[in-house]
C-alpha cells in the first residue's frame, strides 16, 4: 500500500509543498501536520522527506486523524508523499 | 475521548529528554492530549537559560555517543508539539521545593507548577510512562 508509484500521483498538483528533507522522525510528521493546517479541506499537500520511514508513518497518521494518504513516489534521493486533507 | 499520554519526566539527560519529546510530539500529531509532569533532574533541564544546553547522557549510553544525533533538538520538538497539539507541561511542586526553584525560573514551555493530584486528574485511568 505504501510507496506505490502510480500515474495518478504524477498528475496531482499539490496545493502546498512541505520540504522536510534532512529531518529525522518526528520532524516530517510535525511539518506535515503544520502544513496541513494551512490548506483547505480536500486540498493536497506534498511532503518531501529523506527519511524512508516517513511514508509509512504518514499513512498511519492519515488513517488515525482522518486525512487521505494518496501514496508516495521516489524522487532524486527523497520521497514525495501525497496527502489529501480530510478534516 | 482519546486517553491522554501521561509522562512523568524525571531524567534530565539529553537522550531521555529527546525520547520524551518525540513521544509527546507523536501523540500530539495523532490528536492525543499529552500530560507531562517534570520532576527532579528534568525540572533542572528546563531552567531558563539552561534549557537545551545540557550534554549529559543516561548512564546506559555508549561512551562517545552523540548527545543529539537527530536533526531537531528536543526543545524544538517539544515547542512544535505544543504548537500543533494539546500538550500540558507541569512542574512538580515538590521537586521545585526540593531544588529551591520557582516556576518563574523555568522556560515558557512549562505551563504551570502543579501538584500530583492535578497530574493524576488529567491522566484519568490511562497509563503513566516514567522516563
Amino acid at each position: 500500500m505504501n510507496a506505490v508509484a502510480t500515474p495518478d500521483l504524477d498528475t496531482i498538483t499539490a496545493e502546498k509543498i512541505v520540504d522536510a528533507r534532512g529531518a529525522a522522525c518526528p520532524g516530517p510528521l510535525l511539518e506535515a501536520k503544520k502544513g496541513m493546517a494551512t490548506v483547505a479541506l480536500g486540498s493536497v499537500i506534498e511532503l518531501w522527506s529523506t527519511d524512508p520511514i516517513t511514508k509509512t508513518d504518514i499513512a498511519a497518521w492519515s488513517a488515525k486523524v482522518g486525512h487521505e494518504f494518496l501514496g508516495a513516489v521516489e524522487a532524486d534521493g527523497y520521497d514525495r508523499v501525497f496527502i489529501r486533507r480530510g478534516k | 475521548m482519546t486517553s491522554p499520554l501521561s509522562i512523568v519526566l524525571f531524567s534530565g539527560t539529553e537522550d531521555k529528554l529527546h525520547a520524551a519529546a518525540t513521544l509527546a510530539a507523536g501523540a500530539a500529531a495523532m490528536g492525543r492530549p499529552v500530560n507531562i509532569l517534570l520532576q527532579y533532574w528534568a525540572l533542572d533541564a528546563f531552567r531558563t537559560g539552561q534549557i537545551g544546553k545540557g550534554h549529559r547522557l543516561a548512564c546506559e549510553a555508549e561512551p562517545g555517543a552523540p548527545a543529539d544525533a537527530a536533526s531537531l533538538p528536543w526543545v524544538e520538538t517539544l515547542r512544535m508539539a505544543k504548537e500543533l497539539g494539546e500538550v500540558q507541561i507541569r512542574a512538580c511542586a515538590g521537586s521545585l521545593d526540593y531544588l529551591k526553584l520557582d516556576v518563574s525560573e523555568l522556560d515558557a514551555l512549562v505551563d504551570s507548577a502543579g501538584g500530583i493530584a492535578s497530574f493524576f486528574a488529567d491522566a484519568g485511568d490511562g497509563s503513566i510512562t516514567f522516563i
